[in-house]
C-alpha cells in the first residue's frame, strides 16, 4: 500500500529511496502542484517541440542556478519563489523569452511536508505568473545533518529573438546606467529574517520575475547594450562585470541611488553599503545616452520598474574601474567586498 | 533620513570648505603648512575615505589616520589566544564580526571556523550571554574588544551574568583605552601632529575632561567630532580657527551626542567591573602603560584569562610590515612596500588592512590610485 503523505509527514530516507514512498511524494506534492503534461508523463526526460522553439527566435538560452537560503521562508517569498524567478531572470536579462524550467530538490531528512508544499506552491505560482512550464525534476533525500533542510536547483531554457544582442562587452563610453528600482531590499530582508538584529523594520524581499519588464524595455530600446539582474554581490558586482568585460570605467552618482529608508537604516546601523546587498527583482541596464530618459519613463509604467532611474555613466577608462561621485562631490572607488560582509564594531 | 541627511548636505559642505580654504590662506596658517591633523578614530577614517573628503580639502592639510580602530591594533598573539580558547573542547567562542578576519600567527577566526571551531558572530555581548543561557553544558566565551565605546555594554553584561549566576559565561577581555595611547604618541618625537579630531563615541562615555592635558600641556587643539561628512569638515574648520588664533583647547563639535561629563552610568558600570592593566600590547605601537583594562578580582570567575590556561607568547609582525609607522603618521598607506601587493584586504599582512576602518583597507577600498 502506498504510504499517505499529509502536511504533518516528515521526509524520511524512504522518500528518496526510489520505492513507493518516493512515488507517493512525487505524485502528491510535485505533480499535484506543477501538473505539466511533460512532468506527468514521468519519463526520464522532458521532450520539447523544436518547431515551437524555432518559431520564437534564432538562439536558445540555457542557464542553471542553485538556491540555498536561510531562512527558507522570509517576507516577500521563499526559496521556491527565488528558485523560479532567479532562473527566469537569468534567462531574461540575456534578452531571452523563458519557456521551460527543470527543478531538482535535495531534501534533508526531517523536513515537514507542509513546508515543502508551501515552497512547491510558490514555485507553481511564480511559474504560472511567468507563463513557463516546469517540465522535469528530481528528488534526493540526504540524512539528517548532511544538508540544510532544502536545496533547490533549477535550470531554464528560453529563446532569444533574432536581432537582440545584449552583452556586457558592448558598453561604450557615454552610455547611461539604469537600475530598475530600489537597491538592497532582498539582502536587508534576509538579514532581518535571520533574527540576529532584533530590528523592527518593514523589510520585504523584492523577489519577482523581470522578463515582462525586459520585454517592454527591448521593445522600446532594442539597442540596450548590457543587462544583468543584480543578485548576489549586488549592483556593485554587476558594475565590476560590465567594467571588466567592456574595458571601460563606470561612474555612479551617489545622490541618484534609490534606496528605501528602512534599508538605509539597516546599512547605517551595520556600516554596510546597499550597493553590495543582494536583490532578487532588480536589473541593471546600460543604454545609449540618447535613449536613457525615454526608456526610464517607459520602465516606470511597469510594476517591476516603478522606481527605475539613471544611476551612472560609462567612462572611457581606465578599464575595470568602478568609481562613485559622492554626495559631497568627492570621488572614490567602489570595490568588491573581500568575502562575507562583516558589520563594524562602532 | 532624519539625523543623517542633515549632516550630508553638499551646500553646507561647500560653505565649510570655503571657510577652510580662506583660513588656510591666512598668513598664520599659510606659512605653517602643511597642517597635520590626526583623526584618532577609525570611524572618522572610514568617513573621510567613504565621502572622498581628502580630495575636497585645500592643499596644505594633511590627514593622519590614527590608532583608534580596535581591530587594527589587535596583536597577532591575542588572536592566537582566541584560537586556543576556541579549540578547547565544549567551547562556543563569540565575537564581533570585525575580529573574524584579523590574522593570527597562523590562522584567523574565520579560517578556524571553516576548519570546524564553534565560533559565532554576535552583535552585542548580551547575545553571547543568551547563547550561554541556552547552552548550559557548553562554555561560552565572549571576546570583548573595543575602546570605552563598547566597554559599558560588556560591563553591564557581566553584571547581568553575575546577578543571574550564569556559570558558563566567560570574557576574554581586550578592552583598551585611548587616552594613554594619545599621550604615548605625543611623547614620541617621530610623531608630528598639529591638532586632533577627537573620538566621538568614546567621548560620549568618558566626556571631555580626560583630553584637557592635550590642549594644556602639549598645546594641541582637540575637537571631539561626529562621524558624518559635515561633522568632520566642521571639526577641521574649528581646529584651523584655533590654530589661526594661536589657541589650544578641547572643544566639542559632537554636541548632539557628547556632553562635557560623558555618561555617568556607563562610567560607573565600567569602574565596577574593570581595572587598569599595568601595560598592554598594541599592534604596531608596542606596549603602552595603563592602556588596557582587565576584570576586577570580584569578577575573576568570568575571566577567560584565568579560566583557560593561555600560553604567553610573542608573535611578531612580518618583517616588512609598516603598520606602526602608518599608525603614527610617518608613512601614508600607499608608501608601505607591501600595500596592494603582498598586503590586500583579501590577504592582509597587517591589521590596518583588515577592518574597513583601518587606514590601509580604507585607502585600498576607496582610493587605490587617485581617482580623477
Amino acid at each position: 500500500m502506498t504510504p499517505t503523505i499529509t502536511d504533518q509527514t516528515r521526509i524520511t530516507m524512504a522518500h528518496g529511496a526510489g520505492g513507493r514512498a518516493m512515488r507517493s511524494l512525487i505524485e502528491s506534492v510535485f505533480i499535484e502542484a506543477f501538473g505539466s503534461t511533460e512532468l506527468a508523463r514521468m519519463e526520464d526526460q522532458a521532450r520539447l517541440d523544436m518547431a515551437r522553439l524555432a518559431a520564437q527566435g534564432d538562439r536558445l538560452a540555457f542557464t542553471t542556478d542553485s538556491y540555498v537560503i536561510d531562512p527558507l521562508e522570509f517576507p516577500g517569498g521563499n526559496v521556491g519563489t527565488l528558485a523560479v524567478n532567479g532562473t527566469l531572470n537569468d534567462l531574461a536579462v540575456g534578452g531571452a523569452r523563458p519557456l521551460y524550467l527543470s527543478c531538482a530538490f535535495i531534501i534533508e531528512e526531517g523536513l515537514e511536508v507542509a513546508l515543502l508544499r508551501r515552497v512547491v506552491h510558490a514555485m507553481r505560482d511564480a511559474a504560472q505568473e511567468a507563463g513557463v512550464s516546469i517540465v522535469t525534476g528530481d528528488t534526493k533525500v540526504v540524512p539528517h545533518g548532511k544538508g540544510d533542510k532544502l536545496f533547490i536547483n533549477t535550470s531554464g531554457i528560453g529563446v532569444i529573438p533574432k536581432g537582440i544582442e545584449v552583452a556586457a562587452s558592448r558598453c561604450q563610453p557615454g552610455d547611461r546606467i539604469i537600475v530598475s528600482g530600489t537597491l538592497g531590499d532582498h539582502g536587508a530582508a534576509i538579514l532581518q529574517a535571520r533574527g540576529d538584529l532584533a530590528l523592527d523594520a518593514e523589510l520585504r524581499s523584492d523577489c519577482r520575475s523581470l522578463h515582462g519588464l525586459i520585454e517592454l524595455m527591448l521593445d522600446q530600446c532594442p539597442e540596450i547594450r548590457a543587462m544583468r539582474d543584480a543578485t548576489r554581490g549586488g549592483v556593485a558586482a554587476i558594475l565590476h562585470e560590465f567594467a571588466e568585460a567592456s574595458g571601460c570605467a563606470v561612474r555612479l552618482f551617489e545622490d541618484q541611488l534609490p534606496v528605501k529608508p528602512e534599508v538605509r537604516g539597516v546599512c547605517e546601523i551595520l556600516g554596510l553599503d546597499a550597493l553590495h546587498f543582494a536583490n532578487e527583482g532588480k536589473l541593471v541596464a546600460v543604454v545609449p545616452a540618447a535613449q536613457a530618459d525615454g526608456l526610464v519613463a517607459r520602465m516606470q509604467q511597469h510594476p517591476a520598474g516603478l522606481d527605475a532611474c539613471i544611476i551612472g555613466e560609462i567612462l572611457d577608462g581606465p578599464g575595470g574601474r568602478v568609481q562613485v561621485r559622492t554626495l559631497m562631490g568627492g570621488e572614490r572607488l567602489l570595490d568588491l567586498p573581500v568575502g562575507e560582509m562583516l558589520p563594524r564594531i562602532c | 533620513m532624519k539625523y543623517v541627511d542633515e549632516f550630508r548636505d553638499p551646500a553646507l559642505a561647500r560653505q565649510l570648505l570655503d571657510r577652510i580654504a580662506s583660513l588656510m590662506n591666512s598668513p598664520a596658517l599659510h606659512t605653517r603648512a602643511p597642517i597635520r591633523i590626526m583623526e584618532v578614530c577609525g570611524g572618522h577614517t572610514h568617513s573621510i575615505f567613504r565621502y572622498g573628503l581628502e580630495a575636497l580639502l585645500p592643499e596644505g592639510i594633511e590627514l593622519i589616520h590614527g590608532p583608534g580602530c580596535p581591530v587594527c591594533v589587535l596583536p597577532r598573539e591575542r588572536v592566537d589566544d582566541c584560537l586556543a580558547i576556541a579549540a578547547e573542547p565544549g567551547v562556543i567562542f563569540t565575537t564581533f564580526g570585525d575580529a573574524m578576519r584579523v590574522p593570527g600567527s597562523e590562522q584567523s577566526l574565520q579560517q578556524a571556523r571553516a576548519a570546524g571551531a564553534d565560533i559565532h558572530m554576535v552583535y552585542s555581548p548580551l547575545d553571547a550571554l543568551q547563547i550561554a543561557r541556552e547552552n548550559p553544558d557548553r562554555r561560552v566565551v565572549f571576546f570583548g574588544l573595543g575602546f570605552e565605546t563598547t566597554m559599558p555594554s560588556t560591563a553591564l553584561t557581566l553584571q547581568q551574568a553575575a546577578r543571574e549566576g550564569v556559570g558558563n559565561f566567560f570574557l576574554l577581555c581586550h578592552h583598551i583605552t585611548i587616552v594613554p595611547t594619545l599621550q604615548a604618541l605625543l611623547d614620541d618625537e617621530d610623531v608630528r601632529v598639529d591638532a586632533f579630531i577627537g573620538p566621538g563615541h568614546v567621548s560620549m562615555v568618558i566626556g571631555l575632561e580626560p583630553y584637557d592635558f592635550i590642549a594644556r600641556e602639549y598645546g594641541k587643539p582637540f575637537i571631539i567630532s561626529g562621524f558624518e561628512p559635515l561633522d568632520i569638515l566642521q571639526s577641521i574648520q574649528m581646529l584651523l580657527e584655533q590654530l589661526n588664533s594661536g589657541q589650544a583647547e578641547v572643544e566639542n563639535q559632537y554636541t548632539r551626542v557628547v556632553s562635557r561629563s560623558g555618561n555617568p552610568q556607563a562610567q560607573q558600570a565600567v569602574a565596577e567591573v574593570f581595572e587598569l592593566r599595568e601595560r598592554f600590547a598594541w599592534r604596531g605601537l608596542g606596549e603602552i602603560e595603563h592602556s588596557g583594562v582587565r576584570l576586577k578580582p570580584a569578577y575573576a570567575a568570568f575571566d577567560a584569562e584565568r579560566v583557560f590556561a593561555l600560553e604567553s607568547r610573542q608573535a611578531d609582525d612580518p618583517v616588512d610590515c609598516h603598520c606602526g609607522e602608518v599608525l603614527k603618521g610617518q608613512l601614508q598607506p600607499q608608501q608601505c612596500p607591501l600595500f596592494g601587493t603582498y598586503c590586500t584586504p583579501s590577504n592582509p599582512m597587517g591589521a590596518l588592512m583588515v577592518s574597513s576602518e583601518g587606514a590601509c583597507a580604507a585607502c585600498y577600498q576607496y582610493k587605490r590610485t587617485d581617482v580623477s
